[in-house]
């Protein structure tokens, strides 16, 4: 029973959560939420997590907490014990996420979402980002409309925005990458099983560091019952991330 | 004793041109769309709309009424992008100030508690600070020393958000699991404006949910506009759920500029009850 891409992201998204103890997750999207429940229902069973809107849920559906919008961005997110994965249209070597538009904000060749929390949430508490095809049209040299704060606009912001600033790492559907290499630029942590270097060097349009990288863990057994039966049994996770 | 109750055409006949208008709810969840609506029905021009924006804001620059969005995000939160945002942003045809979520709420509370900027930390070294040159920072006086962004007061002419109920007088109740920012929309405007699901002899109000739902006092609102399903096609739990079917078709028509004069022609040309009239047999067909 050999895991898939799919089940693989899942366990290095929850792989994200480990040590954080009772904080609140935020994982945006599908893969997100499959790892942060898969992390609550194996290794990190304190998680605070919402249903994705105003309730705060225990694994068995019952509300434990309230925490609509306003109370999130008034106090969970400047309070700081709140890990979010989020999204990333575009991600450069030090972490500077975009999600609001493509080309120049003044006039853009593409308009998105805007740039929601990203400004916020990386200046207040730890954040990671999710990307399901990696390619060099996400992982490019510099990001047209900086939302979450990568590394060197916090340090060139100065004190106030480097005090909390805590971007964590990356998981894309090719590997693990956090930020340790010079100047906080973008490294590989892991691989993904059957993902080879000159893959990421290829999908990658800013050099990133392969030296140490690793080969990314399998789920166990245990986990992989809890990811197809448990958190989801119509395989949406195919969807998002073809085998 | 007041009575404030009027209509959605008065409430859209009080709006000049180059007014600022606040906008509650979330993406497309609790927007005010009968009173947008009637907006769409009014000469008026040239507004900045300050919203967690959703169809309201798509609809108001596909109408030609926008000047500058002050937003965080536009998004129908089903369907990730609004079509006629898209298009106002990728035409020119607007300005805009763009804002973290958070910041937009603190920019509201500025104007709610009358005072010209309220200091965060988010953005910071992001977009936010490139886009609005205006924007300034602010030291702490105290030991930190802390430079924090001073976010200016978000002053509104008019706020405009759509409630579960209300009773005659302005007391404003909602019964969903969100109160969104509504109250901070309302707060931080010189006028506000509620439609409700249904208006109730004030003892109902407390009848039918917990003290706390009253989000809104009569003194903080200055008119009340009966409009059951007003917030259609977005949320208004526990009164009705999204219509996702009818905003998977104002997407497509949206995006398809041959198909948008008749959805128009079809379900903007006439008035709320020709709306709810075509939402009905719309909803006929596809059953």
């Amino acid at each position: 029973m050999s895991a898939t891409r799919a089940e693989i992201a899942v366990v290095a998204v929850a792989e994200l959560f480990r040590g954080d103890g009772e904080i609140v997750a935020s994982p945006m999207g599908l893969i997100p939420q499959l790892g942060a429940k898969l992390a609550r229902l194996t290794f990190e069973p304190d998680l605070l997590m919402s249903d994705g809107e105003a309730y705060l849920m225990t694994t068995d559906g019952v509300v434990e907490g309230w925490q609509p919008f306003r109370k999130m961005l008034d106090t969970i997110v400047p309070h700081g014990r709140r890990h979010v994965v989020m999204g990333a249209n575009q991600i450069d070597r030090y972490g500077n996420q975009n999600i609001s538009a493509i080309g120049d904000h003044a006039r853009p060749k593409k308009q998105l979402l805007g740039v929601r929390g990203a400004p916020g949430n990386t200046l207040n508490h730890r954040t990671s980002y999710w990307v399901p095809r990696h390619s060099s049209r996400v992982f490019v040299d510099a990001v047209d409309v900086v939302s979450g704060v990568g590394y060197d606009n916090a340090a060139k912001a100065g004190p106030s925005a480097q005090k909390y600033h805590d971007v964590h790492r990356v998981v894309s559907n090719l590997g693990v990458f956090d930020f340790g290499g010079p100047d906080h630029a973008m490294r590989a942590v892991s691989l993904h099983p059957g993902v080879t270097r000159d893959e990421v060097t290829a999908a990658t349009a800013f050099a990133v560091d392969l030296s140490t990288v690793e080969k990314s863990r399998e789920p166990t057994a245990e986990e992989l019952r809890l990811i197809r039966e448990v958190l989801d049994p119509k395989s949406l996770r195919d969807k998002e991330v073809p085998a | 004793m007041a009575d404030k109750r009027t209509t959605a055409d008065d409430v859209a006949a009080e709006l000049k041109d180059g007014m600022t208008i606040g906008i509650g709810g979330w993406g497309s969840r609790r927007k005010p769309m009968a009173l947008v609506r009637a907006i769409l029905r009014t000469p008026v021009k040239d507004l900045t709309v300050v919203s967690y924006g959703g169809p309201d804001v798509g609809l108001l620059c596909a109408a030609g009424k926008v000047k500058r969005v002050v937003f965080g995000f536009v998004t129908l939160d089903s369907i990730p992008y609004d079509p006629w945002f898209g298009r106002a942003r990728e035409t020119g045809a607007i300005e805009v100030t763009e804002y973290d979520e958070g910041m937009f709420g603190t920019a509201l509370s500025a104007a709610m508690q009358r005072l010209p900027f309220l200091p965060t930390r988010a953005g910071l070294g992001s977009e936010v600070m490139r886009a609005n040159p205006h924007l300034r920072t602010v030291r702490s006086p105290y030991d930190d020393g802390e430079e924090l962004v001073a976010v200016p007061a978000q002053h509104l002419d008019v706020a405009l958000v759509h409630l579960n109920r209300a009773d005659a007088r302005g007391n404003a109740q909602y019964l969903g699991p969100d109160p969104y920012f509504d109250e901070l929309f309302g707060l931080a405007a010189e006028r506000c404006f509620v439609s409700v699901e249904k208006v109730v002899e004030t003892a109902e109000l407390t009848a039918g949910g917990p003290v706390q739902s009253l989000l809104l006092t009569r003194g903080a609102v200055d008119g009340v506009v009966e409009a059951p399903r007003g917030a259609h096609f977005t949320t208004a739990v526990p009164d009705y759920g999204r219509d996702e079917r009818f905003q998977r078709h104002y997407a497509a028509c949206a995006k398809d500029l041959d198909a948008w004069p008749g959805f128009v022609d079809r379900f903007l040309s006439g008035d709320d009850r020709q709306y709810l009239s075509e939402v009905d047999k719309f909803e006929a067909e596809a059953a």
